[in-house]
């Protein structure tokens, strides 16, 4: 039964307020097969996090051999097999598209599969309230320790509680911290450093500031972020659809909800009675607080556990289990009308979603295995665009870059394709043979060079033609061309 | 009751401060504590500021604040810093013969990225930014040179100048043939076309070749040689290749061998380290138009 509107509720705003008073969430223990993948993604994750900078990865003499590594003075990233130079951010565009799709299709398929199992903020937040039971105990003793603390000051004992938490909390905030600036150095020589106390300043700073974010988001926000700071749950309620499997409570089947002992007698006179017992033991469990049984709503984070509490009770009173569980629109309409249950994970938008990220994912890899090793980028100079010689000859300058992105140094050659008998020379080249430069590029490093190049008289072309400039690798027959024009003044 | 009160206002169930405007009254919303404690704050720290730094101005200068800051210090050290941080690699180009940078990679590049900086700070003005030159000023691409391009000649011009003031300044005078008087107006016309005739470029009708000859051999061969082919010792131009300082038509000529040509170029020792002239020779030289 809706009750009228006070005169005070109608004033407000419509949608409520913008921001609620915090209410301190206690998440019960709960165990089922939720919470088993919740614990397995989250020992998974966090394993990748703290010890992918350990694994190495031979990349020959003077290269790291760090699998995974951001180098900054160098402006190199290192992904296994992947070497990226800062020419090729485009990749990081390509990354961020196949996650941004990879993320719609979960949603397409599963919901808020990310916000339950997978974001840093639940995986983290999901740590910290373990350490929070594993020290203070369950659900209803923190409540009461908590309401003992308001109300008669902090005994030594539970003072001590409190340290013990915050300090495993912030040992674990520490440890991520360190772990990230892990990514933008040797590991075990940084390792050795922080220790030692010659790490440089900005690695302190950096495992202060995600120390310390980690234990206000983790130990503090944590719900909070997912309500109030993140975007996502706005989005994907845009994104979503009604085959899109999300945690629903099956309200055809708990209503009307009443004790055990009621539906029981009323099932024994042959009425129909729901099935939810109101036991709220899905409240009790749910890490942002809230009664799922209100239907669908931002603040559900969909990881499932109200689906672990609400089965073990339905076990518990002999009905049967997935009373919560993880459903779609459709299925409640069909419900409603007694027609059977249909799930459908391939239709149309999920397809097109994995055939875009099957073709970004393609283009990547294929863009990854076939990127050349050998670059060369030639510029134009502008001031003077061609200079007239004494014996009436044109010659046009260029900046020349070579970018040698293999291992070891090599010997290559210049060689130009533009106007007739035009003569190049190449300032402070390695050596000459008959008209043919030869310029040594160090390993994994570009150079730049002055290109002169020069038309006879007899030979000026009227008017801007192309230029060809070819680099050839001289060991391994490499070749890489740049294109430009040769002008007449 | 509040609710009699003139001050309470029933929409908003709020109390107003009282002040009245054509029968509109302001709400008495008090400022967020926070703010109003910010705002306090930011008088204390005004107050912190006057002491430590300087702020306030007086008759004939200002307070010096306790820490004694100023800008102007600031920037000394910085550019103290930078010259610490060049130092070194300045130092090694110093001492490497002028010869050998071309030929080291990373003393060039350094040579180069001096030199351009250098060049755009002090002649630019004159030679353009990308040393184009314009009339008059040398286009330092190309490959013509009044005093010689090779690495020696480009660092000697670079450090005395020409026609400077300095003792060593390359010397060398476009005599003024019409002003003093030592040929007439047709025979300045006349030589003109045979300057023109020696570039391989047309000249004027009726003009005669016989006199043109004969009045270049005596007055101008001295310096540009018999052949008009110039001479670097005297800073005497080439007058038979395609490049021309002042131009190449009729009237330039007759002007410049009425007037007289001697442009400045700046003596730079003394103005400019020895390491960062050595620097700009490179980088002048690898242009392209070095020799």
């Amino acid at each position: 039964m809706n009750k009228p509107l006070t005169t005070s509720e109608m004033a407000s705003d419509d949608l409520g307020p913008l921001y609620a008073p915090h209410k301190k969430v206690y998440p019960q223990h709960v165990s089922g097969t939720f919470r088993r993948i919740k614990w397995g993604l989250m020992a998974f994750c966090l394993g990748v996090y703290y010890l992918l900078p350990f694994v190495r990865w031979d990349r020959g003499i003077g290269a790291p051999n760090q699998a995974v590594l951001v180098d900054l003075p160098n402006s190199r990233f290192y992904f296994f097999f992947i070497e990226l130079w800062p020419q090729e951010v485009y990749y990081f565009t390509g990354l961020l598209i196949l996650a941004a799709l990879t993320l719609f299709l979960m949603n397409a398929i599963g919901g808020r599969i990310w916000c339950g199992y997978l974001c840093p903020q639940t995986v983290w937040t999901d740590v910290f309230y373990a350490v929070e039971r594993l020290v203070e105990g369950d659900r209803r003793e923190r409540m009461k320790k908590d309401a003992d603390t308001d109300k008669g000051g902090l005994k030594l004992q539970r003072f001590a509680e409190i340290l013990l938490k915050h300090s495993i909390w912030l040992m674990i905030a520490w440890w991520t911290g360190g772990a990230w600036v892990l990514y933008f150095n040797d590991a075990p020589t940084l390792v050795t450093q922080l220790v030692t106390f010659q790490a440089p300043m900005i690695a302190y700073i950096w495992i202060a500031i995600l120390t310390g974010t980690t234990y206000l988001l983790a130990g503090f926000a944590r719900e909070q972020v997912c309500v109030y700071m993140c975007p996502w749950p706005r989005i994907q309620a845009a994104l979503t659809d009604e085959w899109a499997l999300n945690v629903t409570y099956k309200r055809d089947r708990g209503e009307e909800r009443t004790s055990l002992k009621k539906a029981a007698e009323l099932r024994a006179a042959g009425q129909p009675a729901g099935d939810c017992i109101d036991c709220y033991q899905c409240v009790a469990v749910c890490p942002t607080g809230i009664d799922i049984r209100d239907g669908s709503q931002l603040d559900c984070i969909q990881c499932g556990l109200c689906i672990d509490a609400c089965d073990t009770v339905m076990t518990k009173v002999g009905r049967p289990t997935r009373l919560i569980g993880y459903d779609n629109d459709i299925n409640i309409q069909r419900r409603a009308e007694g027609k059977a249950e249909i799930y459908k994970i391939v239709r149309p938008r999920t397809l097109v979603y994995a055939a875009i990220i099957a073709v970004v994912g393609g283009i990547m890899l294929y863009a990854l295995l076939n990127r050349s090793l050998l670059d060369v980028n030639v510029l134009h100079d502008r001031n003077p665009i061609a200079v007239r010689l004494s014996d009436g000859s044109i010659r046009n300058a260029y900046t020349v870059r070579l970018l040698n992105k293999r291992g070891f140094d090599r010997v290559v050659a210049l060689d130009i394709e533009g106007p007739t008998n035009a003569v190049v020379h190449v300032v402070g080249a390695d050596s000459v043979t008959p008209d043919r430069p030869m310029i040594v590029v160090k390993r994994d490093s570009t150079t730049e060079l002055r290109v002169l190049v020069t038309a006879p008289a007899a030979s000026n072309p009227e008017k801007s033609i192309p230029l060809k400039m070819r680099v050839t690798d001289l060991g391994l027959g490499e070749v890489a061309t740049g294109t430009d024009n040769f002008v007449s003044p | 009751m509040a609710h009699h009160d003139e001050n309470f206002d029933a929409a908003t169930g709020k109390t107003t401060t009282g002040h009245s405007w054509d029968g509109i009254k302001e709400l008495n919303t008090p400022l967020p504590r926070w703010w109003v404690l910010t705002f306090y704050a930011c008088i204390i720290w005004a107050f912190g500021y006057w002491i430590v730094y300087p702020a306030w101005p007086l008759l004939t200068g200002h307070t010096t604040g306790v820490i004694q800051y100023s800008s102007r210090a600031d920037v000394a050290v910085e550019l103290a810093n930078l010259e610490k941080i060049r130092g070194d690699k300045m130092v090694t180009l110093g001492a490497a013969p002028l010869a050998e940078i071309e030929k080291d990679p990373a003393l060039l590049a350094l040579a180069r990225a001096r030199g351009k900086a250098v060049f755009g700070d002090n002649c630019a003005p004159c030679h353009g930014s990308g040393a184009a030159g314009a009339k008059g000023y040398p286009n330092l691409n190309d490959d013509d040179w009044l005093w010689g391009g090779s690495l020696d000649q480009i660092q000697k011009t670079l450090q005395y100048g020409i026609r400077s003031g300095h003792a060593e300044a390359h010397e060398g005078q476009m005599l003024a043939f019409g002003r003093d008087g030592t040929l007439k107006k047709p025979e300045i016309v006349t030589v003109a076309n045979f300057v023109r005739s020696l570039a391989g470029l047309p000249t004027a009708k009726g003009y005669d070749a016989a006199a043109g000859t004969k009045l270049f051999a005596d007055n101008c061969a001295a310096c540009h040689g018999d052949a008009g082919k110039g001479n670097p010792e005297m800073g005497a131009p080439n007058l038979t290749d395609n490049i021309w300082l002042y131009g190449s038509d009729e009237a330039t000529i007759i002007e410049t061998v009425t007037n007289g040509r001697n442009g400045v170029m700046p003596a730079w020792i003394g103005r400019l380290d020895p390491a960062t002239i050595k620097a700009l020779t490179v980088y002048v030289h690898t242009l392209g138009g070095g020799q």
